[in-house]
């Protein structure tokens, strides 16, 4: 599968990875080059090597999108730090890109609720954390 | 009727002001704590502390009962994401967002977020409004009806210059609505005469203008006859 990252943080750069390593053909979306170092980190070759994309860019900027190869995608994933810019832009991907499938990271569980509701696949991770701490804290 | 506001900068805190001067209910939400500190010596509880785009925030505003919710932060994405779920989620009838990036606005209006306000871009149709050179200005985009308003200069020796207004071929779908001539508009008959140096005002369905801005270009430049 051709799959989109929009932001290489700690989530979107290792579910990059585990992806490439599974298979896949894997493009990366960030706005700070630096990024890429989390695309390299603990790997045997750099991230072009292994086959992968990266490209620098806004996630609102179309054009940036299009470079990084969003027309062909059929999975996109929103994982930015900014849970608004990850559901704009994860909108876009369904609504006007017609991605098959759109995942969301989503830091609100309120908000995640509600568009988990119009139909994205949200992920919030404050939520799982809210989840097992509690479990943990009243075993 | 009961209006949020959604950003306490410039243009938030003057719409609260103009909208609390005209006797309107009025709530303000600032997420940044020293703005809201100064705001509020003004505002007292017209102002509440919080992120706009937290859904308790809003419900804790009173969104549920309000009529229209204007969104005017800093940030685009934060403007869409409060219109969306005030107009979708908590079914406010009215919203207004601000665009502060126009190259954003492609985004507002795909996700239904109208009106959407670009101070950019209206200041850009005005200083080509002036500057007649331009060719077409775009005045007006009319969303929900897909009409929008143009205005294009007649130039000299032009296929329109010395025509009955209703002698103008024009495609289909679209329509002669005012003359500007010599700083005065006026609203043609069918036999008024379209002269040279005359600004049109034109309403059509978008899409026509590549049909229409022929006639009007200088000396006959550009293919002739209409689509």
């Amino acid at each position: 599968m051709f799959i989109l990252i929009v932001g290489s943080g700690r989530v979107g750069s290792a579910v990059a990875k585990r992806a490439l390593d599974a298979g896949h053909d894997v493009s990366v979306l960030d706005s700070d080059p630096l990024s890429h170092e989390r695309l390299d980190k603990d790997q045997t070759t750099t991230w072009e090597d292994a086959g992968g994309r990266f490209t620098v860019g806004t996630a609102l900027e179309v054009d940036a999108l299009i470079e990084a190869g969003i027309e062909e995608a059929e999975v996109f994933l929103a994982a930015t730090s900014g849970d608004n810019t990850n559901l704009v832009i994860a909108q876009i991907a369904q609504r006007r890109f017609k991605v098959p499938r759109v995942v969301v990271r989503v830091a609100d569980p309120a908000r995640s609720e509600w568009y988990a509701e119009q139909g994205l696949h949200t992920v919030s991770p404050t939520q799982v954390a809210i989840d097992q701490a509690s479990q943990l804290v009243l075993a | 009727m009961y209006v949020i506001i959604c950003g306490a900068g410039k243009v938030g805190w003057n719409l609260a002001r103009e909208l609390i001067g005209r006797d309107r209910e009025v709530t303000l939400i600032e997420s940044d704590h020293a703005r809201y500190r100064v705001v509020e010596e003004e505002l007292e509880h017209a102002v509440q502390y919080g992120d706009a785009t937290e859904l308790w925030v809003l419900e804790r505003a009173g969104i549920q009962r309000a009529d229209l919710v204007i969104a005017v932060t800093g940030d685009d994405e934060d403007n869409i994401l409060i219109c969306q779920v005030a107009k979708e989620k908590y079914g406010v009838q009215r919203i207004v967002a601000r665009v502060n990036n126009p190259r954003n606005l492609q985004h507002f209006r795909l996700l239904g977020v109208q009106p959407a306000v670009s101070a950019t871009d209206l200041i850009l149709r005005l200083i080509e409004h002036e500057v007649p050179e331009y060719g077409l200005v775009q005045l007006l985009a009319l969303e929900e009806e897909h009409l929008e308003i143009i205005e294009v200069e007649v130039g000299q020796g032009s296929q329109a210059a010395g025509l009955r207004v209703g002698d103008v071929p024009l495609p289909d779908g679209s329509l002669i609505i005012s003359v500007l001539r010599g700083g005065v508009g006026f609203v043609p008959k069918a036999d008024s005469v379209i002269e040279p140096g005359d600004q049109v005002l034109l309403i059509l369905d978008p899409g026509l203008e590549s049909q229409i801005t022929p006639q009007f270009a200088p000396d006959g430049a550009g293919p002739s006859g209409n689509g």
